[in-house]
């Protein structure tokens, strides 16, 4: 087949999807978990400044419109996988904050019994298998996940998220040529947030939009160049879920955005001066955006205070709930895992 | 000799490699910013072809200084976190391991894979591995584990000029420790050779990375109970030196073996395998191992702490043998 019938066919399909336009109360839900997200991080992250939280943290931070408008695009029982730069995923697919604040803190109640840290929220009750820190390996299991679920003739649709420098890793092409060849229902979902770490995008990827790498597995793309807009990010993810769902296979979704905080807090010198670059994208907030279009569509400001208040009572009672937890025993530490011998280690009862 | 971290001596080997041979280069990932402090000074005076930043694709540049050490030049590859070696085990056991014997000894391939094992400060399971055993069970690689600046460099600067691949596993515990470090080229330690720590002559302590300086506090902790104990680090683990080992045990009697590895066949197993073998006679006690219990590292920092070895369950360890 050549290129352009290639190209050609991609289009039509898409055609044939429609186009799902968002309601308003859509509008109010994405502003929701979006302030969700960014109170969350914020508040974990000046806790931790505090030192109360252990470990790194890798805040979403300026991706919120990314996470939640892919998130709404699925049913609540599609599966989702995910990365280290884990806090954004759950919340987008509507997960209590309770557990997860709770699991930052280390605390017993955490959603991964404090085992798992800020790299791993993965609410499993929600449709996650894994928020997942070594870079890459989320996206295989995302291609089983499809596999086995219409194995099981259950038909649900799996979103991977996973960044610009994951496309970088052998796994993201073995993920996307087994997705492919099985015709799996996968959303492949890049945050390409323009950076790895210190390493930009515009140096590691040798294609100019990770999109195009699509081609290369004849499968369809989609790219979002403003991942700052909801609802740009919310159609083209709904137009992949829609056909992965119909039996039409997997589609890769490039979407643009950026992290407005470092790398990830506390986690050695990770800070990279990114200059102008990042003060043109703080310009450009997602949270802000979207409550700037809601009101010019309703010209009221009410259900967006509420909206607010309501955020802000959240996250109060998750960090009360978090900080009120008990630590694990040390105990704790030998289940969830096959371990023999524990009780004969000196100094250790 | 001037007194520097762990991280400097790191980037003090690698400086004078780099000057020293033009067949030395660098990679890996986020070297250029030097996001880790190993790389300090390196850019403005090698560039960034010799000093050069990998995109995230392990198993792709460990394979490739592979192919680039078999036409002779000599990769030293910044894995960053060990964890992350196993992105590149392919290329690690099966063309690094094993060409040099599979191909009969027509190519060499003289790499290092530097790593660093960070734990112990709540990054969780899946950043926070020890695992040069299981690379121990892998025939041809070469393995050194410092526990101070001083062998770091020294250790580091061998690796580099060895003509068979070796992995250095940087322990992260130790990265700020600083120590007496001899400056310019001559500073080599020669793989194979432990080193005693503190002599002494009512236990032995054979202990490896963080362990070592764990192993010394509880030396002189029973110290004052009037016990005289000795701590030998064998420094690399491929080759291993048995003969200083076995001296040491021979003396004592009694040993205990320090490894913040998972217990089930770390180097502390091996190591008293070997005891086992070759000193059975001297030995006044059972061996004992304080090491990791075959549980993963939690998140949560009261568990991790107690499932790492520690100063207090190493005195307990040696009061057991020495009562
Ligand atoms: C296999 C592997 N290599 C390196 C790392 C260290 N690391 C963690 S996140 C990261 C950058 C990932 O970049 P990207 O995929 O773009 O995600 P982002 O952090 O930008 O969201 C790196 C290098 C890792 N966790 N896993
Ligand atoms: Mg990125």
């Amino acid at each position: 087949m050549s290129l352009f019938m290639h190209i050609a066919q991609i289009y039509f399909r898409n055609r044939m999807v429609d186009m799902e336009n968002l309601t308003l109360e859509q509008y109010y839900e994405g502003y929701l978990r979006m302030l969700r997200i960014r109170k969350f991080e914020t508040r974990a992250e000046e806790n931790h400044s505090k030192g109360e939280i252990p470990g790194a943290l890798h805040t979403s931070l300026g991706q919120e419109a990314e996470v939640v408008g892919a998130c709404m695009a699925l049913k609540d029982d599609d599966y989702m996988v995910g990365n280290h730069r884990s806090h954004g995923h759950p919340i987008g697919k509507n997960a209590d904050m309770k557990p997860l604040m709770a699991e930052l803190y280390a605390r017993k109640t955490g959603i991964c019994g404090g085992k798992g840290g800020s790299m791993h929220l993965s609410d499993f009750s929600i449709g996650s298998l894994g928020e997942t820190s070594i870079v890459g390996s989320g996206l295989p299991v995302a291609v089983g996940a499809a596999l086995g679920s219409n194995m099981l003739g259950e038909g649900r649709v799996t979103l991977c998220f996973f960044g610009d420098g994951a496309s970088n890793e052998g796994a993201f092409h073995e993920a996307l040529n087994l997705a492919a060849i099985w015709n799996l229902p996968v959303v492949f979902l890049c945050e390409n947030n323009g950076w790895a770490v210190s390493m930009p995008a515009s140096k590691a990827v040798s294609v100019e939009n990770i999109a195009d790498r699509a081609a290369a597995y004849s499968m369809r793309s989609e790219l979002v160049t403003d991942g700052q807009d909801f609802e740009s990010v919310y159609i083209a993810t709904k137009r992949a879920v829609d056909t992965a769902r119909a039996g039409e296979g997997p589609t890769l979704v490039e979407v643009k955005t950026y992290r407005f905080a470092e790398h990830a807090v506390n986690m050695g010198r990770m800070l990279v001066d990114r200059g102008e670059e990042l003060e043109e994208w703080l310009k450009r907030d997602p949270v802000e955006i979207l409550r700037i279009k809601i009101n010019e569509m309703v010209g009221d400001e009410t259900r967006l205070k509420e909206i607010e208040e309501q955020v802000e009572r959240e996250i109060e009672d998750a960090l009360e709930f978090a900080k009120q937890s008990d630590f694990p025993d040390v105990a704790d530490a030998f289940d969830d895992v096959y371990s023999e011998r524990v009780s004969d280690f000196y100094g250790l009862s | 000799m001037a007194r520097i971290s762990f991280i400097e001596s790191i980037r003090q080997a690698q400086y004078e490699e780099l000057a020293r041979d033009p067949k030395v280069f660098l990679m890996g990932e986020d070297l250029v910013a030097n996001v880790f402090g190993t790389t300090t000074g390196l850019i403005e005076e090698f560039g960034t072809d010799r000093v050069r930043d990998t995109p995230l694709s392990e198993n792709g540049f460990v394979g490739a200084a592979a192919g680039a050490s078999m036409v002779g030049a000599r990769p030293i590859v910044d894995l960053t976190i060990t964890s992350f070696v196993y992105v590149a085990m392919d290329q690690v056991c099966s063309i690094i391991a094993k060409s040099k014997y599979i191909y009969g000894g027509q190519v060499k391939l003289p790499l290092v894979l530097r790593m660093c094992m960070f734990y112990g400060n709540s990054n969780a399971a899946q950043h926070s591995d020890r695992n040069y055993p299981m690379f121990m069970g892998m025939p041809g690689l070469k393995i050194i584990i410092p526990s101070n600046p001083y062998d770091m460099k020294g250790l580091l600067k061998t690796a580099i000029r060895d003509d068979d691949p070796v992995m250095s596993f940087e322990d992260g515990t130790l990265w700020s420790q600083k120590g007496e470090v001899p400056e310019g080229e001559d500073h080599l330690i020669p793989l194979g050779l432990a080193d005693i720590k503190r002599e002494g002559t009512d236990a032995t302590v054979v202990a490896v990375a963080g362990g070592v300086p764990l192993a010394l506090k509880a030396a002189e902790e029973l110290s004052k109970d009037g016990f005289s104990i000795e701590v030998v680090d064998p420094r690399t683990l491929v080759p291993l030196d048995r003969d200083t080992i076995i001296r040491s045990v021979s003396k004592t009697g009694r040993v205990v073996v320090v490894d913040p590895a998972h217990q089930s066949c770390s180097a502390a197993s091996e190591i008293s395998a070997i005891i086992a073998e070759e000193a059975f006679e001297s030995l006044k006690a059972p061996i004992l191992r304080v090491t990791t219990p075959d549980t993963h590292l939690p998140f949560f920092p009261n568990g991790e702490k107690a499932l790492l070895p520690s100063k207090h369950r190493i005195v307990s360890a040696l009061k057991r043998l020495l009562n």
